[in-house]
């Protein structure tokens, strides 16, 4: 085995690593740089609560290698919050108690994220169940995680609204 | 946890050709690694070198061409697909197939040509894309190769390829005329893995007979399978209900299911024989159609 160098940018900030190469993406994220919102669940591509955003989509973080996203652009939670100031996500997460134990809840949130970013207006609430098809709430409340993306999606958090 | 290993990257294919050539059965390939990364870590398989192609751009293209059809390179990812809206006018059931592929994560990452070299019975492309008559465009070293999809499995979990050969690309033909491709897979949970599916494609001929049928089977044997006996009934008749479940039925009896937690044999073949006989009726329809 010989060690691999990582640069990647999390959250906008420039990282390197150097690492053995079965790293995955959020073992690189949680135990290498401390970005511990991102969970670690099932480690089977079901469970979604390592989701993080790669270049724009959103990914399993306990699926991909981390020396694949090299180059890349990582978006964690930890990220979306601007200036003090948190994404219209989380605020409307909060708003909506879109929470039980809180687990699921970083990777909701980047899932939701990610299909705002690509859906702005989704037609209808069955669309936004689609877009985070890939994460579980085993406290099973949905229908408060709906509701908040829903929320957002209605210009809820705009600036100014 | 996943065993260690010599982590390749090669800039291009014919790097990537080299590395395999050199390494032989030392070497595994890792594309987008959705089911891959799976089974390392569950200790299934292990490996001295792992070569990376996911970042060969050279191999993520859809090239559409009204005589040659669908060229989809190996590393497209499988929401590319999805989100195609050429695929989507031209075979637009890869599209729906797709979007029930497991989740959005898992599609963003996940690449066609990984997901056909790993050959589990229960994915969904292959069925649709075998009932569409595609081939698997592969490559060594040494030279190239074409193989017919339905060919490409001889076993479960195991295909045709060489330990220095790589998929590159898949080939769908043009769209027959008065053809249409229908595919459903039964499952407990959107985004899980078909306990069965079923993917039909039939042709209309002269005076509403059809002229060809394609029936193919996921998850109901250890490789996905043609049902002829089923397709051998629909060709050369005007199609209609009585017609679509007796169908069915001989699929349901074509099938070499497996008993598991998700469902027992008899249960698979009941499934199979219900979907077969929706499908029929769903492609039968639409090509009548078009």
């Amino acid at each position: 085995m010989e060690k691999q160098l990582l640069r990647f940018y999390v959250n906008d900030q420039e990282y390197e690593l150097f690492i053995n190469p079965k790293t995955l993406l959020v073992e690189a994220l949680r135990d290498h740089l401390g970005f511990a919102g991102t969970k670690r669940g099932c480690d089977t591509a079901s469970c979604g609560v390592c989701t993080v955003i790669v270049n724009g989509m959103a990914v399993k973080g306990c699926s991909v290698l981390a020396v694949q996203v090299n180059g890349m652009n990582i978006t964690t939670v930890e990220g979306l919050e601007k200036e003090g100031k948190l994404d219209p996500v989380q605020a409307a997460f909060l708003d909506e108690g879109a929470f039980q134990c809180g687990f699921c809840t970083s990777g909701m949130i980047m899932s939701a994220r990610a299909f705002l970013n690509e859906t702005p207006a989704p037609k209808d609430t069955m669309e936004i169940r689609r877009g985070i098809e890939g994460n579980l709430c085993r406290c099973t409340g949905y229908n408060s995680i709906v509701r908040a993306i829903d929320a957002v999606a209605k210009g809820k958090y705009r600036e100014g609204a | 946890m996943i065993h260690d290993f010599t982590y390749l990257r090669p800039g291009n294919v014919k790097e990537a050709l080299a590395m395999l050539a050199q390494h032989r059965d030392g070497a595994k390939i890792i594309c987008g690694g959705q089911s891959l990364l799976i089974i390392m870590r569950q200790g299934l398989v292990v490996t001295e070198y792992l070569v990376d192609i996911k970042g060969l751009d050279e191999l993520n293209y859809l090239i559409y061409d009204p005589r040659a059809g669908l060229k989809i390179g190996a590393t497209t990812t499988h929401r590319t697909i999805e989100k195609s809206l050429l695929i989507k006018e031209k075979y637009p059931v890869l599209v729906a197939m797709e979007e029930k592929l497991a989740s959005i994560q898992v599609r963003n990452w996940g690449t066609i040509g990984g997901n056909l070299a790993h050959a589990d019975a229960a994915g969904d492309p292959a069925p649709v894309l075998i009932a569409l008559n595609a081939t698997v465009t592969i490559a060594s070293s040494a030279g190239g190769r074409s193989v017919p999809l339905e060919e490409f499995y001889p076993g479960l979990f195991e295909t045709v390829l060489s330990p220095d050969e790589l998929v590159t690309e898949v080939l769908v033909p043009p769209p027959p005329a008065h053809t249409a491709t229908a595919y459903q897979k039964f499952n407990l949970l959107e985004s899980d893995q078909g306990i069965v599916a079923v993917a039909v494609s039939l042709s209309v001929g002269d005076a509403g007979i059809c002229r060809d049928a394609r029936i193919v089977l996921g998850n109901a044997a250890p490789i996905p399978i043609r049902a002829k006996n089923a397709e051998r009934l629909l060709i050369g008749n005007k199609l209609n209900e009585e017609i679509f479940t007796k169908a069915g039925e001989t699929a349901g009896g074509e099938a070499d299911p497996v008993a598991d937690i998700h469902a027992s044999e008899d249960y698979r073949r009941h499934l199979i024989a219900v979907l077969t006989k929706r499908m029929t009726k769903e492609a039968w329809e639409q090509a009548c159609q078009v």
